[in-house]
């Protein structure tokens, strides 16, 4: 909780150091205050407790998911330094910032809907307006527009569920609801009840992009800038997915097994229109964008095949897909910098001028594609195993296929770094030791995933 | 005399489906945003005939949340169509195809 606070308190003081010209100030104050909240994680980590009448739990749940977003956060301050760079806005894009950062942590430890919707809707207002932060170029605003109809429309959607789901049970609160379902048995229940968990599981399907509730994620990803594209792909999608999670394995999932058949169709719909698309992709941060949509099917199928104790599993997924993430949009941002854009012949050459920037990126990608040692690999085992120890051999077949397409596309880009390209592309002392650092994170959580799994 | 809960039930879908229809099938800007209202308008009236319903008032605080934060979200809106508008003089959405693939 005290984390929360911390974020907060760093987004409003942000927003103050404008008025008081403390503007030198909120790089420093928001860095430390990210390594505060994190030490407030912590110290924490043993207890479980309720604040304001049960309405936010940190558990541990809460509190790893955070943690995440946490570290994560601060990787992606890092790798965006010159995104504030720029006279204009600079302390509002950092309060933003914080604010979406305080609605993942309430979108990951909230236990009453009210506080659910409240969090999804501090995340997306806040990155409504960073996706359009750049004014004068026109695929930020489109890609701003877009995002901000796709995510009124799905909070409609979510909120129509919740209406429909206090209608039958009396109650916003999570551990009430399930209660509830469990003390009544089904054909007690009201029909409505069913639909209004399935509106809210399409309502989170728009958050987390799995398809076929995924059209708005490609264009918005491309046309918002970089940084901002960095944040939605990891820490929104955490955010997201933790949501998705604590909603359904805690509560609706008692409820009625429809709502699991119709999630594995979501499933395998975006492990297998996503990971098709991404071959067909051009543009370096659109195909990431489609592997970003992809990903989501694997922890879909870590959730279809044990959907009350797979949070271990899809811990350590979102995990690796996050190290892997950051890294390779840090690389897209560099070279997107010094090229103008993406576009795949971009990325030529650079194993011969920039063999750092190179390596960085082909361990992103082969993250990312599941290729072991490296962090993403063990993701995808842990969610294989899993799937398979439940029966569900069909899908993970589906699964496996999937990936192997993952691997073609994710070659595409290391190929064209190792062709020939002219100009060297100039890469800044502290972008060299991020990317050292990430290469470093990738590496060490793969090779000693017990690292993560002891969480 | 009492109207039963079922008319509410019906009366808010209805309210609701409109506004997702209007939401996929207009083309101006400005009217989509109205639908959006209309939705979140159709979930503000269920909520509060559910919350006199079950005689529970938790229902009534949760319509002036999704309220506020309605007036947030369509204030951001308009600013975004604003930004639009300056940069394509088009409030028509079928301009936003230029990002493709």
């Amino acid at each position: 909780m005290n984390a929360l606070f911390v974020i907060c308190g760093i987004g409003v003081f942000s927003l103050l150091a404008e008025v008081f010209n403390l503007k030198k100030w909120v790089q420093a104050v928001s860095l430390v205050g990210l390594l505060a909240a994190l030490v407030f994680i912590v110290s924490d980590w043993k207890a479980i407790s309720y604040y304001y009448q049960g309405m936010v739990v940190f558990d541990r749940f809460a509190m790893a998911f955070s943690g995440l977003v946490l570290i994560i956060a601060f990787f992606w301050f890092w790798m965006s330094i010159d995104f504030f760079k720029g006279e204009a806005h600079r302390t509002d894009k950092s309060a933003l910032v914080f604010f979406a950062i305080a609605g993942a942590i309430m979108m990951l430890s909230f236990n009453n809907m009210a506080v659910l919707f409240l969090g999804i809707e501090i995340l997306s207002i806040s990155l409504y307006v960073l996706a359009g932060s750049n004014k004068e170029n026109l695929f930020s605003t489109e890609a701003a527009f877009k995002y901000f109809l796709m995510g009124s429309f799905a909070t409609g959607f979510l909120l129509f569920g919740i209406a429909l789901v206090y209608g039958a049970t009396g109650t916003f609160d999570i551990t009430s609801i399930s209660d509830f379902i469990l003390s009544n048995p089904p054909t007690k229940l009201p029909r409505f009840f069913f639909i209004g968990g399935l509106l809210i599981m399409i309502g989170l399907a728009f958050k987390i992009s799995a398809v076929p509730f995924h059209m708005w994620a490609p264009d918005v990803y491309e046309g918002s800038p970089t940084p901002i594209t960095a944040f939605m792909s990891t820490i929104v999608k955490i955010a997201a997915f933790g949501a998705f999670l604590r909603i359904f394995s805690f509560s609706l999932v008692y409820f009625s097994p429809a709502l699991l058949w119709i999630e594995q169709g979501l499933m395998l719909l975006t492990l297998i229109v996503a990971n098709v698309t991404a071959v067909y992709q051009t543009n370096v941060k659109r195909m990431l964008a489609y592997s970003s949509v992809g990903q989501v099917g694997y922890l879909l199928l870590a959730f279809s095949s044990d959907s009350r104790h797979s949070s271990g599993a899809i811990f350590y997924y979102l995990v690796a897909y996050a190290l892997a993430s950051i890294l390779s949009f840090s690389v897209v941002h560099i070279v997107e910098k010094a090229k103008g854009n993406a576009g795949i012949d971009n990325f030529k050459g650079i194993f011969k001028s920039n063999p750092l920037v190179g390596v960085a990126f082909t361990i992103a990608l082969l993250s990312l594609a599941g290729i072991p040692p490296l962090a993403g690999f063990f993701g995808k085992y842990l969610v294989f195993t899993l799937s398979i120890g439940k029966g569900f051999i069909g899908m993970t077949v589906v699964a496996v296929i999937t990936s192997l397409i993952g691997v073609y596309y994710y070659f595409k880009p290391i190929i064209a770094m190792t062709q020939p390209g002219e100009d060297s592309i100039s890469v800044s002392a502290s972008q060299k030791l991020l990317l050292l650092i990430l290469i470093l994170a990738n590496l060490l959580v793969g090779i000693f995933p017990e690292l993560i799994r002891l969480v | 005399m009492k109207i039963p809960i079922e008319f509410y039930i019906w009366l808010s879908t209805v309210l609701f489906s409109i506004g997702v229809l209007g939401v996929m099938f207009r083309r101006n800007a400005i009217i989509i945003f109205a639908c959006i209202e209309l939705m979140l308008n159709a979930v503000n009236l269920l909520m509060v005939a559910f919350s006199s319903y079950l005689n529970d008032a938790h229902g009534q605080v949760f319509v002036f949340f999704i309220m506020a934060v309605a007036a947030a979200e369509v204030a951001v809106g308009l600013a975004i169509l604003v930004m639009m508008y300056r940069n394509t003089k088009s409030i028509d959405i079928n301009i936003l195809n230029r990002l493709k693939g």
